[in-house]
């Protein structure tokens, strides 16, 4: 039973990394239809920004940690967006290329940097002592991870839905050339969503740190999870991104405690499953 | 109707087609005999393309069914329904543009070959197909233009191969959207002779927008508005009947 | 001007064994398995008009299988190859209908993400694949009694395998049906409407282009005699990409020139720096960026406009 609940739990808090991972970039796919391969690589810039940060100040607080991850990365993206992903508007395929060139060169920056090996990241201090729930013991941490996705869908949620700028992304992403027409500045637009979809996933590596550490490779781990996450889920939709999320976050954790050598292969599942008989995805719109 | 060996070029029935709330195609039936000459006109908006894209397959109905010389083709893909014998221009030209026109025409005849399948011989391997392509880009006028590449020719001309492109299989239905689309008035006097000259063996059914100049190639008319079939039958009674006033000058 | 572009070819493939000394025989040698792997991947992104970026999947599994049937489980290298031809085509087959099922980005998302799945699985089966040790001490085939142990003799059965290679995929591009695959690249709707299946014509070029992927992994395995992760990831994907694209996708011979400036620029730079993996990103951002139809076509058209900008 003890068994259960903990890789319950965990589950729980893996989906919730997920998505802190996988909504920019279902966010940044929605809008710009650009899959983007750079998304790994923020946010492992999030987890070794986290361990250098914490570690250099003892008392540093996480979420001030993430926040500033996250506006460094944002940046990071921005100027990326800005100097590279403009160029090749006509060029969907070269746009792809780029992210995964850009991958290769944050990936091998911070192995040179950092070095080779793991850095961990230590857990906040006052989130440390286990919490009781209903008789069982919990690592406080990894429900705060819950919270943390929880909070995060809940902010884009009323974003997306809730605000003109909401209006204005879901305008780009219904039909480009008609939100351009009636006035909507689709290239600002462009740019503020990828550094929005790079925040977030710099600020889910800073917040993911704990659980992950910061390792060489984080980022070619955490890439094919997302884009699982967002097969599975439906591109450009925020809620299948959230369910996905759990789904293989459940799938993932249980395959490897049970499974451990073919964890790989469970994950393969669902995927192909979806694939197969509902190519868009679980929440997606038919003939995106 | 209950003969059993007579049987319709193509055959829609109750057709329809909705894009979540909006209803495209509403119980459309048309029943059209073999080389009969059928114009489908209406405003814009009515559904005359995606009427078409459903018979040809690139669009899935909601429900109905289509025909073709008896044949049920409702569930079938694009390309099995080439194989019975349909055949389609589009309203936007989707040539071979850095390809020769012998090489476009040569394309729509090999579709249909087992050919096509053929890892090892090339394309010029089979004369027999090169002849049957110049002879078809002779039928149109512009066999002089053969190894020319489709970028080098006019607007007009590149109409002219799309038509001996869906000619060159000897279709039995020949769908033709939009043909005289964007033509000046020499090149619209050229493709509609051509369009006339089309044998019995295939049945033509058309999309205009422009009534005027493609009414003298119909034999029968079918006016759709919204979706649904207003007017449907031989092209004077349709012309005179009110409601296809009402469509084109009334709200 | 072909006729002494073709001399040329055929003495800077013909002469290195007689003169030049071991190293550059040896770097020619993976230079043309190089060659093959990007050859067979263009016949999906520049034939095809499908970018993937999980083609060293064949090139991994293609090795692994010679590798692992050979070491552990006591198979003499025939049919060893065969096995793994027809492993690597299987898996070709079952992954072509997972991935064909979505096009342009989607399928390369696919790709990615099922190459991916197997990257990990041949780090974490360690009792199979023995993980990030890799498996050492593979030996060479010995054809007809003949030693492949030698730089030499290796690069000769290189040569031939290659040159077999792009003569039977020049065969194919230029058929009747590699028609039909140009034609489903270009106009894909149309194609259906002329009666061609676009699906399966696809999906026989993923096949095919599969299969040759996991030639080039014999080809890979046998020269390395060592088999490593590494050759299954993204990188490895990435940098036969990046040979198609930096060589020109439009020609046959193209990406082969690509995948050899690769090759030789990954050596260089590895000699002296261990920044590879960035180099290759910044490679990928100036290729995209200044010269998207290849490094021909991108040179004469800067040489053109320096010209003209002299003037």
């Amino acid at each position: 039973m003890q068994f259960w609940i903990i890789q319950g739990l965990n589950s729980l808090s893996l989906g919730g990394l997920l998505f802190l991972l996988s909504s920019g970039f279902s966010l940044i796919f929605g809008l710009m239809r650009l899959a983007n391969l750079t998304h790994g690589a923020f946010f492992m810039l999030g987890t070794y920004f986290a361990a250098t940060a914490m570690r250099t100040y003892d008392d540093l607080n996480i979420w001030v940690t993430a926040l500033g991850a996250g506006i460094a990365v944002a940046a990071v993206g921005g100027l990326f967006e800005r100097l590279v992903l403009t160029r090749l508007k006509a060029n969907p395929l070269g746009q792809v290329l780029v992210t995964l060139g850009m991958s290769f060169i944050i990936s091998d920056a911070c192995l040179m940097f950092w070095g080779g090996d793991s850095i961990p990241v230590p857990t906040p201090p006052n989130l440390q002592s286990p919490t009781r729930v209903f008789g069982f013991v919990f690592p406080t941490y990894r429900l705060v991870l819950v919270g943390c996705a929880i909070a995060t869908a809940t902010l884009l949620y009323f974003l997306i839905e809730r605000t003109r700028l909401g209006a204005m992304i879901r305008a780009g992403v219904d039909d480009r050339q008609m939100a351009r027409a009636v006035g909507i500045p689709v290239s600002n637009l462009f740019t503020l969503v990828f550094c929005l979809g790079a925040g977030i996933a710099g600020a889910g590596g800073v917040l993911g740190g704990p659980i992950l550490s910061a390792y060489p490779g984080l980022d070619a781990d955490m890439l094919p999870l997302a884009l699982i996450v967002v097969i599975l889920g439906g591109i450009g939709s925020l809620l299948g991104a959230f369910i996905g999320s759990f789904i293989i976050g459940i799938i993932y954790t249980f395959g490897t405690a049970l499974f451990p050598e073919l964890a790989y292969i469970i994950l393969f599942l669902p995927m192909i499953f979806v694939i197969a008989f509902r190519p868009q995805g679980l929440f997606g719109r038919v003939g995106t | 109707m209950t003969a059993s060996t007579f049987s319709y070029a193509l055959e829609v029935v109750n057709l329809k087609k909705a894009f979540g709330g909006l209803a495209v195609t509403q119980n459309v039936s048309l029943s059209i005999r073999p080389g009969e000459r059928r114009l489908i006109i209406g405003p814009n908006g009515a559904g005359k393309t995606t009427l078409f894209n459903q018979i040809s397959g690139d669009l899935r109905p909601n429900s109905g069914s289509i025909r073709l010389f008896g044949s049920d083709i409702t569930h079938l893909p694009p390309y099995k329904r080439a194989h019975f014998g349909l055949s389609r221009t589009y309203q936007i030209i989707t040539l071979f543009t850095g390809d020769t026109l012998e090489h476009n025409v040569t394309l729509g005849l090999l579709g249909l070959r087992r050919a096509r399948w053929q890892m090892w011989r090339p394309l010029s391997f089979y004369g027999n197909m090169t002849t049957e392509a110049r002879r078809t880009l002779d039928a149109v006028g512009l066999l002089q233009l053969a190894t020319h590449p489709i970028s080098d020719i006019a607007y007009g001309e590149r109409r002219r191969v799309e038509l001996a492109m869906a000619l060159a299989q000897q279709p039995r239905v020949l769908l033709l959207d939009e043909p005289l689309a964007g033509l000046s008035n020499t090149e619209r006097a050229t493709v509609k002779s051509l369009i006339a000259s089309i044998p019995r063996q295939t049945t033509v059914i058309m999309i205009e927008h422009d009534m005027d100049t493609a009414l003298d190639l119909a034999e029968t008319v079918t006016l759709l508005n919204y979706g649904r079939v207003i007017v449907d039958g031989e092209r004077d009674a349709v012309i005179a009947d009110e409601r296809t006033r009402e469509v084109y000058l009334g709200t | 001007m072909k006729w002494i572009g073709a001399a040329l070819l055929a003495g800077s493939l013909l002469l290195p064994p007689l003169f030049a000394g071991d190293f550059y025989i040896n770097l020619a040698s993976q230079i043309l398995i190089a060659a093959i792997f990007a050859l067979s991947l263009n016949l999906l992104v520049g034939f095809g008009g499908m970018t993937s970026l999980g083609h060293a999947s064949y090139l991994g599994v293609g090795a692994y299988i010679s590798a692992l049937l050979t070491s552990r489980y006591g198979f003499g290298h025939g049919a060893a190859a065969l096995l793994s031809i027809a492993g690597t085509t299987a898996m070709a087959a079952f992954f072509g209908v997972i991935a064909l099922r979505a096009s342009g980005l989607g399928f390369l998302m696919i790709t990615l993400a099922l190459s991916q799945v197997l990257w990990g699985l041949a780090y974490r089966m360690s009792n199979v694949t023995n993980g990030d040790n890799g498996v050492a001490g593979l030996t060479r085939p010995a054809p007809f009694g003949i030693s492949l142990d030698s730089p030499i003799s290796f690069y000769w059965f290189a040569l031939i395998v290659a040159t077999f290679a792009l003569v039977m995929m020049a065969i194919f591009v230029s058929s009747a049906f590699g028609s039909s695959l140009k034609g489903v690249r270009d106009q894909p709707r149309r194609m259906a409407a002329l009666g061609f299946n676009p699906w399966l014509i696809r999906w026989i070029t993923f096949v095919y282009a599969g299969f040759w992927g996991g030639v080039a992994g014999l080809l890979y395995v046998y020269y390395h005699k060592y088999i490593h992760p590494t050759s299954l990831s993204t990188t490895s994907s990435a940098e036969a990409l990046l040979g198609v694209i930096a060589g020109g996708s439009g020609t046959l011979g193209g990406p082969a020139v690509g995948a050899a400036l690769v090759l030789l620029l990954k050596n260089y730079v590895s000699a002296y720096l261990e920044r590879w993996n960035m180099l290759l990103g910044l490679v990928f951002l100036f290729i995209v960026l200044v010269m998207p139809t290849g490094i021909v076509p991108g040179v004469s058209r800067l040489t053109t406009r320096l010209r003209g900008g002299v003037r």
